[in-house]
């Protein structure tokens, strides 16, 4: 049966997880979360560094071990079944672990080999690949010689040799320059277009925005929301976000003049920020009480906005 | 260009292949990346391993033997001093070969190469990886042994026709240093925790009965060379060399099958403890 029919049935769920928790020791990384994820869905983990984003991962690929909770990959328990499911998976670390002996192309060539996959099918596809990852010309060059962007590209196209149905992305673009992330991106999206399940960890508000049908936020291994991105915003947030800047040393102290304006105010260390329907009109009223910021800015509210308003910190620190 | 393809008949084929947790039967894909790393690696350092007991035998059993002269063999027979050393440093080139592939490369491979991690995080299981790298580790072993083995026949140490056991009894021995010689390296964090590694291997190299016989020693240092691995090769070999076959030789043989198994169990072990925890 494929996807395309299952308009009526409910959604056909890849991944199942329910009060999963993973301790070390007395640290406790993931602290009981829920979720499901439908076939062909674009789930996103959102959260700063040490939410427990990876560990929940690892899980998900089966090479950490679960305190508690249960966990379905495929119909399958992770830890019961590790090789069977990691056959469906296609993983991208978040540190690149590519095979530095050995050749870019030869690189795809030996990853198919894990998976015990025949030579006659893994050269055409080594091949697509390469293409994909718009590496072609680089085939027969060394790991060591491409840059950030590239060597992460063919951690994505060795990732996807084994016709992953599920590709598990940990923090896919950490590190890689804005051009370098838009062409990753462009690629990803591509895979979703073709029913590729994405799961990916992340704490750029923008990628999450860009890529994810659904989101969960996540601190300190809780889920603090769950949702699309659109719709967290609209939930956690109002739709315009003024930004004012006072002056290090000024912006607490200023933030009680400010009082009234908006529908909630923010004081950073090193801006204030005011929630608001109309971020012009609240600076014209910022402006009518005799207060001159040093910079001001009207934007969009942002997840990182949610992110703010769920735990009260920034999401990038 | 679609990256999914409609008939996924080959990659499911792979999938339903019965997997254990540990072992999904792909040693052969762990062996074969080794060989295709092989292609650029430094063959000087390969063939500084195959010289080194070729010079130890040189310079000890042909400079050295011309002051000694003749020596008892195992069975009590007058040999040349270059063909009492020679099966013994034998033993110590698939010890060194061994123990050099399973614990540098092992240690580098595992703390900075990230490999067995991204080996993990496919079908293979951590059985699969071991097996396949102490594999490469025996492959490198056989060459050495062969290659030596060879050197002793052209300079006419070889007498009997069953030194020719001496190659699969020297891979014999480097399998059981290279099984548990990837399990201890996991242990190991730090570059200076590897000089251990050193510190252990020089006094068994030097120590076993390598050069004299074990007869010099007092009793008890006789009983603790005889619990080392080393000197159950070196006396291996040497009664090989000889045609001198002892209820000793089972005990030498039973010695490294013992140490393989442990070995394996205590590897395969780690790994899963390291990498799937």
């Amino acid at each position: 049966m494929s996807a395309k029919a299952a308009g009526a049935t409910p959604p056909q769920y890849v991944i199942t997880a329910e009060d999963l928790t993973k301790t070390y020791g007395d640290v406790t990384a993931v602290d009981g979360i829920s979720f499901s994820v439908p076939a062909g869905e674009s789930f996103g983990l959102l959260g700063p560094n040490g939410a427990g984003k990876s560990t929940t991962m690892k899980m998900i690929g089966g090479v950490a071990q679960r305190t508690s909770g249960s966990l379905t990959i495929m119909g399958l328990d992770p830890e019961q079944h590790g090789p069977e499911v990691r056959a469906h998976l296609g993983v991208v670390p978040q540190q690149d672990n590519l095979d530095e002996e050995l050749k870019v192309r030869d690189n795809l060539l030996v990853y198919g080999r894990y998976f015990g996959l025949p030579m006659s099918y893994l050269r055409p596809k080594a091949d697509e690949l390469l293409e994909f990852a718009q590496l072609t010309d680089k085939a027969k060059s060394k790991v060591d010689a491409l840059s950030g962007g590239m060597k992460r590209r063919l951690t994505i196209a060795r990732s996807l040799i084994n016709e992953p149905r599920i590709l598990l992305l940990d923090e896919p673009t950490t590190g890689l320059d804005p051009q370098a992330r838009h062409i990753l991106w462009d690629r990803l999206f591509r895979l979703k277009e073709q029913g590729v399940t994405l799961i990916l960890t992340t704490h750029y508000m923008d990628e999450a925005e860009q890529l994810c049908d659904r989101i969960i936020v996540v601190d300190k291994g809780r889920i603090m929301a769950e949702g699309s991105p659109a719709s967290l915003i609209r939930d956690y947030s109002t739709r315009e976000v003024l930004e004012l800047r006072f002056g290090s040393e000024r912006n607490a102290s200023i933030a009680g003049e400010l009082e009234g304006i908006g529908e909630r105010l923010e004081t950073l260390p090193d801006r204030v920020l005011i929630y608001t329907h109309d971020g012009e009109a609240a600076l014209e009223e910022v402006s009518a009480r005799g207060l001159r910021p040093l910079t001001s800015l009207v934007r969009r509210s942002s997840l990182e906005d949610v992110f703010l308003r769920l735990t009260g910190r920034s999401l990038v620190d | 260009m679609t990256v999914l393809t409609q008939g996924h008949s080959v990659t499911e084929e792979a999938r339903n292949r019965r997997f254990g947790p540990l072992y999904s039967r792909n040693a052969k894909a762990v062996i074969g990346r080794g060989l295709m790393a092989t292609k650029s690696s430094n063959w000087m350092v390969m063939l500084s391993g195959f010289f080194e007991p070729v010079l130890f035998l040189l310079s000890m059993g042909v400079g050295m033997g011309a002051v000694v002269g003749s020596v008892q063999g195992p069975g009590g027979q007058e040999i040349s001093y270059a063909a009492y050393i020679a099966p013994a440093l034998l033993a110590v080139s698939a010890m060194n070969g061994a123990v050099y592939d399973s614990t540098w490369n092992v240690f580098f491979k595992m703390n900075f190469a990230k490999l067995y991690q991204g080996m993990l995080y496919t079908s293979l299981g951590p059985l699969d990886v071991a097996m396949g790298e102490i594999f490469l580790a025996l492959l490198r072993g056989l060459l050495y042994a062969t290659g030596f083995t060879a050197v002793m026949g052209l300079m006419g140490l070889i007498t009997t026709p069953w030194a020719l056991l001496m190659v699969p009894a020297s891979v014999l021995i480097a399998f059981g240093f290279a099984s548990f010689g990837m399990g201890i390296t996991s242990f190991m964090k730090t570059f200076q925790q590897m000089d251990w590694i050193n510190f252990i291997m020089l006094p068994m190299f030097l120590f076993s009965a390598t050069f004299y016989p074990l007869s010099v020693y007092p009793e008890y240092i006789q009983w603790l060379i005889q619990a080392m691995p080393l000197w159950h090769g070196v006396e291996l070999l040497r009664q090989i060399n000889a045609a001198t076959f002892t209820p000793a030789t089972a005990v030498h043989i039973g010695y490294y099958l013992v140490m393989i198994v442990l070995g394996l169990m205590l590897t395969t072990g780690r790994l899963r403890s390291l990498f799937l925890k």
